[in-house]
């Protein structure tokens, strides 16, 4: 595809303005110290992060574990108060507005979490859990809640006669489509799934996965998938983003980012992956890293992935990389990208005179 | 009831295909110069033989059958993959194995031959000596395997000390070169820390070192690499392959992961409700899965392999109680394939039958009912 200017970052879904835009996102967690609570540190959680959701469409988003996924997600459910950046809904600006301004607009934005064991209050009944969501906004439903109750659960395929049971008589499956069903109340337009089924059983796991799926074409929601399961994400999302140590170092729409993934990190991920055939295990290359995950409390210099990418040469310990469009819609922040179209490439490496460097080693053998 | 993983005729090309440069892989049909198994190999042959293993557990809401029933053989230098949902009783096996059961609340019944020895009925000090050394186990949690209070040296040593006859500094030293093995960065210092300053995966990596430090011959690891990131379980799979390549040890690998199982298990067993439902080489229950269980797990997983799939085939329904196992299959309430047996799936517990040369499958499926299944409804979905 031609690209006239590389270096503008392009959504493959530009035109139609994004249901969410978030601009340079980051919180910092204070590290104090001592009675007077000196800080000492900050725990780089999430440090600069810029991504689209177009409406009706849904963003997976992919990382090690601490790389900073659920403290994203409840950024930008408003959770969590932003350290800095930028988060628009619907073309509002909602970075900082307060519990009380936030609440009209938590009809419309829904968090679903990781743990259906602990994300319940074992002493509420599902009636009263699927329910508080309109008494929580004072929303008088015609029908009256129970009836509105009901008609959730059985939209997430539970049995509406399971109102007045508690938690614990459901399966960890049956309790994630509690939650499911709790965060469809107020019929929210943009639902943050965080780590929906990884604590599900592969079969539970793939029946939540086509319910978020039919939930989707049904109402038009608007989903944000954390995960870190590769499989999982490329099945569920439209685009992703993949996240390392509070960056994101690379989105692309699915079959661009699986077909042809253009960051080190990505590739080492990707090829990380266990393929269930055992006839392919010994056709495979897989890149494995050395090391594991720096801290974010002392991030990495220049480039985060430096100390454990085998592309990295001197420059990308001393220059961040910029998060650029190398194609069309398809963004990625390293100084010498695999897969990248010959042109972007050369912008790429242009005025960095590092032009396909000496690579330190070439497959890491760990261990 | 015969077994899988006992093929003593089986080629040793084929024993480690790891990593070798890609050859053309054996086509699935390639069973034309195979050897036929004797239907029931003589226990002393196998390394670890299994026979009729049942676990039962007392508890105030009755009698829980978590494992009921599960025999399978084990040779040196190779790997079974145990795959099963969770409360299948794949876990309580592992344990029953390495006899960790306390035996005033498991009823455990059945024949576990290792090297000849048979552990259900043996003295539990003989068993206690075995454990650590000829056969060692890693767990899915390794902060519950560790102690908290000591050092990751200091419980390296002695887990070696225990078994060993060494000194004290010779047994510093081997748990150094263990912890360099597994890929702890600067192990000299990494052996005074405790195991809360370590990672999740560098966890995982100490403990494995320690069950590996008197070079066990059967190791066990139940969920190794469930809680960790998708870079840091390829070392560790990686680290395990190694390891048994140097030490031609027997595995057993344990998850709910079939990817997992795809990378090392030569054998597979499959488990449904404390039973085998499947059991073959890795390569056949992959390529030809017999079971409808084992067509739903392949069904639930999206595959990164394949061309995407719009929608995933799941298994129905919930795992079932093993209080109150159903009656007949236990898989009956959930196959969509129960009205074709003439109400035996209902009923009659199917044996596990070899259908086909090496493969073994407990259902009542006919041949023919099995075939057109697989190959119309469930492998173009796959
Ligand atoms: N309230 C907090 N105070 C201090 N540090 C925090 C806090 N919440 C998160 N962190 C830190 O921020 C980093 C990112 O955490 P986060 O929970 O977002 O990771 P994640 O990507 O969701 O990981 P996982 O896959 O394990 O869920 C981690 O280093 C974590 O320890
Ligand atoms: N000590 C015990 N007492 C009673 N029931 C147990 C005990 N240990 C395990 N179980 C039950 O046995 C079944 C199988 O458990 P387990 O082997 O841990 O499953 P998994 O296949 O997930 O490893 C489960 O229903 C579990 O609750
Ligand atoms: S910028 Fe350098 S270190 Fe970072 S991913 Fe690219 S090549 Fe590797
Ligand atoms: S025996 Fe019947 S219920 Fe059980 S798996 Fe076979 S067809 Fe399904
Ligand atoms: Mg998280
Ligand atoms: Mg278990």
């Amino acid at each position: 595809m031609p690209q006239e200017d590389v270096k503008i970052p392009q959504q493959s879904t530009a035109g139609a303005e994004p249901l969410l835009r978030v601009t340079g996102l980051v919180k910092h967690f204070p590290i104090t110290k001592g009675m007077l609570r000196r800080q000492v540190g900050a725990v780089q959680a999430v440090d600069g992060i810029d991504l689209q959701v177009a409406a009706g469409q849904t963003l997976g988003v992919v990382g090690e574990s601490g790389c900073g996924k659920s403290t994203m997600g409840r950024l930008i459910t408003r959770l969590l108060e932003p350290t800095g950046g930028k988060i628009e809904f619907q073309g509002r600006d909602i970075t900082h507005l307060s519990v009380g301004e936030m609440r009209p607009l938590r009809r419309d934005v829904q968090m679903i979490f990781q743990d259906p064991y602990s994300s319940l209050n074992p002493r509420h009944t599902i009636g009263t859990i699927v329910g508080a969501p309109f008494k929580l906004q004072k929303v008088a439903t015609e029908s009256g809640v129970k009836k509105e109750v009901q008609n959730l659960l059985e939209l997430v395929g539970l049995n509406p006669e399971h109102y007045n049971r508690y938690p614990h008589e459901f399966s960890g499956g049956q309790r994630q489509r509690i939650g499911i069903a709790r965060a469809l109340a107020l019929k929210p337009k943009l639902v943050v799934a965080d780590e929906p089924v990884s604590a599900l059983d592969v079969s539970i796991q793939a029946q939540v996965v086509n319910l978020l799926d039919d939930l989707q074409s049904e109402l038009g929601l608007t989903y944000v998938i954390i995960a870190h399961d590769l499989s999982v994400i490329r099945h569920v999302s439209d685009r992703i983003a993949v996240m390392y140590l509070g960056k994101v170092v690379e989105v692309a729409d699915r079959e661009a980012l699986y077909g042809q993934p253009m960051h080190p990190y990505t590739n080492a991920l990707l090829s990380a992956v266990p393929v269930p055939d055992p006839k392919r295990r010994t056709a495979r290359q897989r890149i494995l890293l050395t090391g594991d995950v720096p801290s974010p409390i002392n991030p990495p210099s220049g480039c985060r992935f430096h100390t454990r990418c085998w592309k990295a040469t001197e420059v990308c310990s001393t220059q961040e990389p910029p998060l650029i469009a190398l194609a069309t819609g398809h963004e990625v922040a390293c100084h010498h990208p695999e897969n990248a179209p010959a042109k972007a490439q050369e912008k790429n490496a242009q005025g960095k005179g590092a032009e396909n460097g000496p690579a330190i080693g070439n497959q890491p053998t760990d261990l | 009831m015969s077994t899988a993983g006992s093929d003593p005729l089986r080629k040793d090309s084929d024993r480690d295909p790891l990593r070798k440069e890609d050859g053309p892989a054996p086509s699935a049909g390639a069973t034309v110069g195979e050897p036929v198994l004797t239907a029931r190999p003589d226990t002393a042959e196998a390394f670890l033989a299994v026979r009729d293993l049942k676990i039962h557990f007392n508890t105030d809401d009755g009698l829980v059958r978590s494992v009921d029933g599960i025999s399978f053989d084990l040779q040196r230098g190779r790997t079974l993959g145990i795959v099963g949902e969770s409360g299948s009783g794949k876990s309580v096996t592992s344990l029953g194995i390495m006899g960790l059961h306390r035996t005033a609340k498991a009823r455990i019944s059945g024949e576990v031959w290792l090297d000849g020895e048979e552990l259900i009925g043996a003295d539990p000090d003989r068993v206690r000596r075995l454990r650590g050394m000829k056969m060692a186990m890693i767990f899915q949690d390794p902060l519950s395997a560790m102690h908290p209070y000591y050092t990751v040296g200091a419980q390296i040593v002695e887990a070696c000390r225990v078994h060993q006859d060494v000194s004290k500094q010779v047994a510093r030293k081997r748990a150094i070169e263990m912890l360099d093995r597994v890929g702890i960065p600067e192990p000299h210092q990494r052996v005074a820390d405790y195991p809360h300053q370590f990672s999740g995966g560098m966890r995982q990596r100490a403990m494995i070192a320690m069950a590996l430090v008197n070079n066990p011959e059967l190791l066990i690891a139940d969920e190794p690499t469930t809680a960790l990131d998708v870079t840091v379980q390829a070392q560790i799979l990686d680290l395990i392959r190694d390891l048994q390549k140097e030490f031609g040890s027997a595995v057993i690998m344990i998850t709910h992961d079939l990817g997992v199982v795809a990378e090392l298990a030569d054998d597979l067993l499959v488990m449904y409700a404390g039973r085998c439902v499947e059991r073959g080489t890795a390569e056949k229950v992959f390529t030809e899965p017999q079971h409808p269980y084992t067509w739903g797990l392949l069904g639930s997983m999206p595959r990164m392999d394949r061309e995407r799939t719009e929608r995933l085939n799941p298994v129905k329904g919930a795992p079932p109680s093993l209080i109150n196992v159903p009656s007949g299959c236990a898989f009956h309430p959930r196959c969509p394939y129960v009205g074709l047996n003439g109400g035996s799936s209902e009923t009659i517990v199917p044996e596990l039958r070899e259908t086909a040369a090496g493969h073994w499958s407990a259902c009542h499926l006919g041949e023919q009912d099995r075939d057109r299944i697989w190959t119309e409804e469930i492998a173009p979905k796959l």
